[in-house]
């Protein structure tokens, strides 16, 4: 009897141990160890990047000349003045143009620049006056009578960061009427609200996408460009182009201008036998072939395959063709929509590249051997190029009134301002682009809770929103250059942590099969220990009555 | 009364001929706006073409992968655009009585291997994983450029699966599957990153429907070849080969897409008549609600070929040569390479005219040169 009830006692201590150890060490090991590594993320952080509040702060100088005032108003100077304009384009997002003016008299030293014969020398003349700064701009006021800018012309754009406008020689008061002129001149030269919303598309939606908003290619680290020569007929056509001198001359610097946007590499190749998909049209009036511009989307899919831009690096690839048209179909030009002749005999493709054609005048057939020897005139062909590669990167030209005279901006293919106009679109878009991944990141490591995260996304993530949020506070204090290499650093962070490998989820259990999986692990242990719990507790109850019956 | 003059005769005539100008000009401005509001923003096209069954008597998911390939390269997508991924090699497959080629129509008529097909992802490597890779983009740095699906937002992508699937799932070399909410997050994914304009999504399996019941992003638009509880069937089998060829859905929509080429105006109401019930046994069925735009006005070849926009490039940038003296910086020196030639392979006569004991340790010296 004794025996039987230690025996049960035992028991009992056996499976309540059993139950404890099942508890106590069994359950906080199996979650233990079934946990993913997840290492914190600044999620207060994002949810701030969450809704932007851009402000974009262009520092402007407005410089009188000696006479564009009238005394009393000279007295003025120097002062500065601040102007702001908001625009709320969705509840999340917002742009504030902020314009930091001050107004100052012009020294001796822009006096004497602005005495100069051209308004191109003192352009040059009052470059090394002016503060360097990325994003900032400088107008200089001459008197109505003044006679550095031509006749009919009322502003001059340099192709630097400065402008020369005439003052109005009213007697009111001079800086109120000048105001709404220096204002415009702003706006082209730094940015206007369209845009900012053109870059912010992706985050305020827009109904009609111009062709303006699908051209340029969208921000990325670096660009490939590929000069591509086809020559279809090598039996007639001996072509020798000096590509590499011409890309020295004429591309490299105006990469050289862009290279703190992104990288840039560049390379070029012949190819033999390659033909356009569309066989041109031979026109009697002005004996030449014909290509349509109907016909022109079918040209490059042929050409495409042999362009070997798959073999490239993983940036984006800008092919720029250069077609000498066969013996037999020469001349060769392309026609736009109304039948009228282009004149550069060249088409772009948005986000690809652009085809120009090259015409080669034949001499009679017996005065020249075949093939006959061509050496391709790169300046023409450059010019072309350029400027579809201006296009393709957004770089357009900006509508103004009759009375700006714009400068060209030579060789470099670049004005200060234009890229200053390029770094002002291209940060916003970048902080955008930082602030939708990052928010999309969060919610998807929020929502699926198998995903690791391992230490180094985690850095890349801290690392994206400190730099997004350096970028904001740069561009509010006026600091274009230090706003724009911020925004570039968080959007490599950011997109280094969204695309890092690891982050792939493979692991999406529906709760049946979870139950499918742990069921036979655990019921067969479980239910011994359940059933012997349950029977102690009622032997446990029992006991407990029993004493109290007795009594 | 007595001031009212007759209007002149002309006049009538005049505001015809106004209003007829005017209004000329005015459809005119519509019909280019209205091009322009209905033509889709891409610029770029892709196309994921996934064949996820492997052995022998599989034979037709290949086929059918294959002849989507070449109807999509025939419309003008290059090879760089396309991500092709066959889980099983039919042509070279041993049981093949006709190697490198691979039918899809009986008597052999039609070759859909062809002589230049770029297989992206090959047997062992079309995996759930690799395929969730491709279309998220998460894929490890060392992946070439040719597997990797480099879309963009203004990229279209049409994507088609086939392969043995059932009611929520498509089983992935008989050793796997992928649920359709897991296709579903992995193309909200591509959203989030904007990695496609518009999505077309296609899929040959038995019960495909089921396949595109969970899509909540946008521009999506599905088509399946069967409903939930229906079989796809096969199309005919050719009894030189031994195995069914094509799969019924893809065989007529080969058909239909043989008639299109690069400049054809059809539109998707038509692929959505393609394969009535009659012909294809099972109900093909499509999905178009998250699609912003009226299936009457999409194009086929903007999603299966590849029309590129353009434009006249109408300015030029000033060059002036005479200043490039002065402007360019000096090119970096080249390193002078010395010419290299090929070490001896066998050096012959080192080796003759060496005598007993010093063959040996001059013939191993003389290799590695």
């Amino acid at each position: 009897m004794a025996a039987d009830a230690a025996e049960k006692a035992r028991g009992k201590r056996a499976a309540l141990s059993f139950a404890a150890v099942a508890l106590v060490l069994g359950l906080p090991l199996w979650w233990k160890t079934t946990e993913t590594y997840r290492a914190s993320l600044p999620y207060t952080g994002i949810s701030a990047l969450g809704s932007l509040r851009f402000q974009l702060t262009v520092p402007v100088a407005v410089v009188f000349a000696k006479g564009a005032l009238p005394g009393a108003q000279w007295r003025r100077l120097p002062f500065a003045d601040t102007q702001e304009e908001e625009s709320l384009l969705n509840p999340k997002t917002s742009v504030t143009a902020r314009y930091e003016t001050t107004y100052r008299g012009a020294t001796a030293t822009e006096q004497a620049a602005l005495a100069m014969a051209t308004v191109q020398e003192a352009d040059a003349a009052l470059l090394p006056l002016q503060e360097d700064l990325v994003g900032a701009l400088t107008v200089y006021v001459i008197p109505e009578t003044s006679l550095l800018l031509p006749q009919g012309v009322g502003v001059y754009v340099g192709k630097h960061r400065s402008a020369v406008m005439r003052g109005t020689q009213g007697p009111g008061d001079v800086l109120a009427a000048i105001s709404a002129r220096v204002q415009q001149i702003v706006q082209a030269m730094s940015f206007t609200t369209d845009s900012i919303t053109t870059a912010l598309s992706d985050r305020v939606p827009m109904d009609q996408l111009g062709t303006d908003t699908r051209r340029p290619f969208k921000s990325s680290l670096g660009y490939e460009i590929t000069f591509s020569l086809l020559n279809p007929d090598p039996k007639s056509h001996d072509v020798h182009w000096d590509i590499e001198a011409a890309v020295n001359s004429y591309v490299q610097p105006f990469l050289d201008k862009l290279g703190s946007v992104a990288n840039f590499s560049v390379d070029s190749q012949i190819l033999y036998y390659a033909v356009l998909g569309v066989s041109p049209r031979f026109d009697k009036a002005s004996s030449s072939f014909i290509l349509s511009a109907l016909s022109l989307p079918h040209v490059i899919n042929p050409v495409e395959a042999r362009l070997g831009s798959s073999a490239t690096s993983l940036y984006p690839v800008l092919n720029f063709l250069l077609y000498v048209p066969e013996r037999v179909h020469s001349p060769l030009y392309i026609q736009d929509k109304d039948g009228a002749a282009v004149g550069t005999n060249a088409f772009h493709s948005p986000r690809w590249g652009g085809i120009m054609v090259y015409n080669i005048d034949h001499p009679a057939p017996d005065k020249a051997p075949l093939p006959l020897r061509v050496d391709v005139d790169m300046v023409r062909v450059m010019e072309v190029f350029l400027a579809q590669l201006r296009l393709l990167f957004g770089i357009s030209q900006v509508p103004l009134p009759e009375e700006f005279l714009l400068e060209s901006p030579g060789n470099k293919g670049l004005s200060d301002w234009e890229l200053d106009r390029l770094l002002w679109t291209r940060t916003v878009e970048n902080i955008a682009t930082v602030s939708t991944t990052l928010t999309s990141l969060a919610q998807l490591l929020d929502k699926i809770g198998n995903i690791v995260i391992k230490d180094d996304v985690a850095s890349e993530v801290y690392h994206a929103v400190a730099s997004a949020q350096t970028a904001m506070l740069e561009l509010a204090s006026g600091h274009l250059g230090s706003a724009f290499q911020a925004s570039k650093e968080a959007v490599t962070s950011s997109e280094r942590a969204f695309f890092d490998p690891s982050l792939l989820h493979l692991l999406y259990f529906p709760d049946d099969q979870k139950f499918a999986i742990y069921i036979p692990l655990f019921l067969p242990m479980a239910v011994p220990i359940l059933l012997s719990l349950v029977k102690i507790l009622r032997e446990a109850k029992q006991s407990k009555k029993e004493p109290m019956k007795t009594d | 009364m007595a001031g009212a003059r007759p209007a002149p005769r002309w006049l009538p005539a005049a505001a015809a001929l106004l209003w007829a100008c005017c209004g000329s000009a005015a459809t005119d401005g519509i019909q280019d706006q209205a091009e322009q509001f209905f033509r889709s923003g891409h610029t770029n096209n892709w196309a994921v073409l996934v064949c996820t069954s492997r052995f022998w008597f599989n034979y037709r998911h290949v086929a059918n992968t294959l002849s989507v390939y070449r109807s999509v390269k025939r419309l003008g997508i290059p090879d760089s655009h396309i991500v092709l991924m066959l889980a099983d090699d039919m042509a070279c497959n041993p049981r093949n009585p006709k190697p490198a080629t691979v039918f899809s129509h009986k008597n052999m008529e039609l070759n859909v291997y062809g002589d230049d097909v770029e297989v992206d992802y090959r047997s062992y490597e079309v995996t759930v994983e690799n395929f969730l890779r491709v279309l998220t983009g998460r894929i490890p740095p060392s992946t070439p450029r040719s597997k990797r699906l480099l879309s963009d937002d203004r990229s279209n992508i049409l994507i088609y699966m086939t392969g043995h699937g059932g009611n929520g799932f498509l089983k992935f070399q008989d050793s796997e599957e992928i649920t359709n909410v897991e296709l579903a997050d992995a193309f909200e994914q591509m959203w989030q990153k904007r990695r496609y304009n518009e999505l077309l999504f296609i899929i040959d399996t038995c019960q495909g429907a089921s396949m595109y019941e969970r899509f909540y992003s946008p521009n999506i638009m599905a088509l399946a070849s069967s409903q939930v509880g229906e079989d796809s069937l096969s199309h005919q089998p050719d009894l030189g080969i031994g195995v069914h060829l094509m799969d019924r859905y893809t065989f007529y929509v080969l058909e239909f897409l043989e008639e299109i080429h690069p400049a054809s105006q059809t539109n998707m109401n038509d692929l959505f008549q393609v394969c009535p019930r009659s012909l294809c046994v099972s109900t093909p069925g499509h999905r178009t609600d998250l699609f912003h735009r009226d299936p009457q006005n999409v194009l086929i070849t903007d999603f299966f070929g590849s029309v590129r926009k353009v434009e006249i490039t109408t300015q030029t940038v000033a060059l002036d040569p005479n200043l490039v003296g002065l402007e360019t910086r000096v090119p970096n020196d080249e390193m002078a390479t010395e010419p290299l030639k090929y070490a001896e392979q066998l050096p012959v006569a080192q080796i003759i005219h060496q005598v007993e004991g010093a063959v040996a340790a001059n013939w191993l010296t003389a290799c590695t040169e």
